[in-house]
């Protein structure tokens, strides 16, 4: 568990070097105040003019001057009481000018370290380190670090996590990686054209102001509308190219790099042995092409798309290196005939296999979707029936997992469904024996 | 190993022992069901046979029918309920008419808590609740005896620790 919390007798002990933030970092906070005023200004236009009217050039600039200063000064004595140390076991966040935090993140319990560069950044050569644990703030990254030291600092966070000796584990350096697999822009734009989100929000974004202005004629209320349906539609289409631009995925022994992003570049690793489920998605449209894209989820991340898109065979290979072991079942048994009663037509969607190493269930008649869970990383199993699932005797097998995410297993015969219950504890019992240690280099 | 089968199924192997709840939580929500029933219906008669005429004060039939449904209701719920602890697992069963069956194996606790609230307290129960790293799991066991409870507590917080596991 991380143990990020509030203390207030910090021990610096003498042999922990605390470091500061890179010196670009106040300046990201220096235009808060601004932005704060032109989102005022842009939120009640009418009002922001009168107000604009009444102060004289000289009062305009005067203000705008006490702002940024005041800005400046904020943000650099953020950065200049944020501290942050990498102990034996521990990274050691130190944030807070009246109000002391210090975050201790357990380096055993790194689910995944992503080292994120949004275009600015890029510009200016700096990079983010954020860390995900169980738990986890959003405050418990590291903005900003230069591109060598955030580089630096991942290999050695993950060298320590890995269980290397705190003195070696300055030199041990950049694991090598081997690249799995990178996604060309022409799949990725094509791939993008045949997903319905791009094109449905597309078509709201065109149909609905139109029928508004004819049932309103108001320029403001379209324009409300418009606007943010034009964003929704750029973000499902243009935002989605260009952030999952470029994507590729290495292996290392510090675990699966996926890098990806045109002008926010991305660089995420997730560590051996902490993907708790994998999703593999096949949308209607790609079908015929045998493409699919692969989801991951880790405890604590945000992140959850492995592999954007690609073909079913090249899918499957890259989730065999995810879980270690596993090979995605082919066949699954469908639900008893009578399920047609219960969920008429999609019924025929789902579907389950267990095999040693995995439970893996699919649902999904048009876009499906097959979730895959180790044995290992099951929580808990949970057999329900309603009273209509009794009458035909079925009952839904649930998989809960660390990650907040519940696979299901749906329709399924109630004997079926009582052994499988039976059989799942015991095997998420046995699975978790062969599981490899935290520490995965101890 | 041989640990046992689910309920539910017809049987194959030994069955789990199963435990029931003490007849303390059907008291208590028998009780709790009759006063407020009780006090609704008086209330709806007191006032519809003052203000609208004493046939209308018939009303005060519907709380009562409820009441009467409930108890049958809350007899039926509480019957349903039980857990067992084998040796790597706890199962706990629930539900009539929406059954639910879960298994927690004792690696996977991250957390064993009794809680008591007033009323419980007031009618010595407590009831204890299993936490993994998974917030969808729902293991919760109402109404016991407070000894049971911590018997229950202690027992589990030891399995969890020799079989304890990661995420």
């Amino acid at each position: 568990m991380s143990t990020s919390g509030v203390d207030d007798a910090i021990r610096p002990d003498g042999i922990v070097a605390e470091r500061r933030l890179h010196p670009v970092t106040p300046f990201r906070r220096a235009w808060a105040p601004v932005a704060v005023i032109t989102g005022w200004a842009v939120h009640d236009p009418n009002q922001a003019q009168e107000q604009l009217t009444r102060l004289t050039t000289t009062m305009l600039l005067g203000g705008l001057a006490v702002l940024v200063a005041a800005g400046s000064l904020y943000g650099f004595l953020t950065w200049w009481f944020t501290y942050f140390a990498v102990t034996e076991s521990e990274l050691r966040i130190r944030t807070g000018l009246l109000f002391r935090r210090t975050a201790h993140i357990r380096l055993e319990r790194i689910q995944a370290v992503d080292v994120t560069q949004p275009l600015l950044a890029r510009v200016a050569g700096v990079a983010k380190l954020r860390i995900d644990v169980v738990g986890t703030d959003k405050k418990d990254e590291l903005a900003f670090l230069g591109q060598g030291e955030a580089r630096r600092l991942r290999a050695e966070l993950l060298a320590r996590a890995a269980g290397f000796a705190p003195e070696t584990a300055h030199e041990v350096g950049e694991a090598p990686a081997h690249e799995l697999m990178r996604v060309p822009p022409a799949k990725l734009a094509l791939a993008l054209v045949l997903t319905g989100a791009t094109w449905g929000s597309l078509a709201a974004a065109l149909v609905v102001p139109p029928f508004l202005w004819l049932a309103t004629h108001s320029v403001w209320t379209v324009l409300a509308t418009a606007l943010p349906l034009l964003g929704a539609a750029a973000t499902a289409s243009v935002g989605r190219f260009v952030s999952e631009y470029d994507w590729t995925l290495a292996e290392s022994p510090d675990g699966l790099r996926i890098d990806h992003g045109l002008l926010d570049r991305t660089h995420e690793t997730v560590p051996p042995g902490r993907v708790q489920t994998v999703r593999i998605v096949a949308p209607l449209l790609w079908r015929p092409l045998r493409w699919v894209r692969v989801e991951l989820d880790v405890a604590g991340s945000e992140n959850s798309v492995l592999v954007p898109v690609a073909p079913r065979a090249v899918a499957e290979s890259v989730v065999a290196r995810v879980l270690a072991g596993v090979t995605v079942p082919g066949e699954l048994s469908r639900p008893p005939r009578r399920a047609r009663w219960c969920v008429p037509l999609w019924w025929r969607g789902h579907g389950l296999a267990v095999t040693d190493a995995v439970f893996a269930a699919r649902h999904g008649l048009l876009r499906r979707k097959l979730s895959l869970v180790p044995h290992a990383k099951v929580q808990s199993v949970r057999v329900t029936q309603g009273p209509w699932g009794r009458l035909w005797r079925l009952a839904d097998v649930h998989v809960d997992t660390g990650a907040n995410k519940t696979v299901t297993a749906r329709l399924r015969d109630v004997q079926e469904a009582a052994a499988l219950l039976r059989e799942q504890a015991e095997r998420s019992r046995t699975g978790r024996r062969s599981a490899r240690p935290d520490r995965w280099m101890a | 190993m041989e640990t046992g089968s689910a309920a539910g199924a017809e049987t194959t192997g030994t069955e789990p022992v199963w435990t029931g709840l003490p007849p303390g939580l059907l008291r208590m929500r028998r009780l709790l069901l009759v006063v407020w029933l009780g006090l609704t219906a008086l209330a709806v008669g007191l006032l519809l046979g003052l203000l609208a005429g004493p046939a209308w004060a018939a009303f005060a039939l519907l709380p009562l029918a409820v009441l009467a449904w409930g108890w049958v209701l809350l007899g039926r719920n509480w019957r349903s309920w039980r857990y067992a602890e084998r040796a790597d697992d706890l199962l706990i069963s629930r539900g009539v008419l929406w059954h639910e069956e879960t298994v927690v194996p004792y690696g996977r606790m991250q957390l064993v808590e009794v809680t008591s609230g007033p009323v419980e307290r007031h009618f010595g129960l407590a009831s204890v609740q299993l936490h993994t790293a998974a917030a969808a799991t729902d293991a919760t066991i109402p109404g016991l005896e407070p000894a049971e409870a911590e018997r229950l507590r202690d027992r589990l917080t030891e399995l969890g620790e020799a079989r304890s596991a990661g995420l």
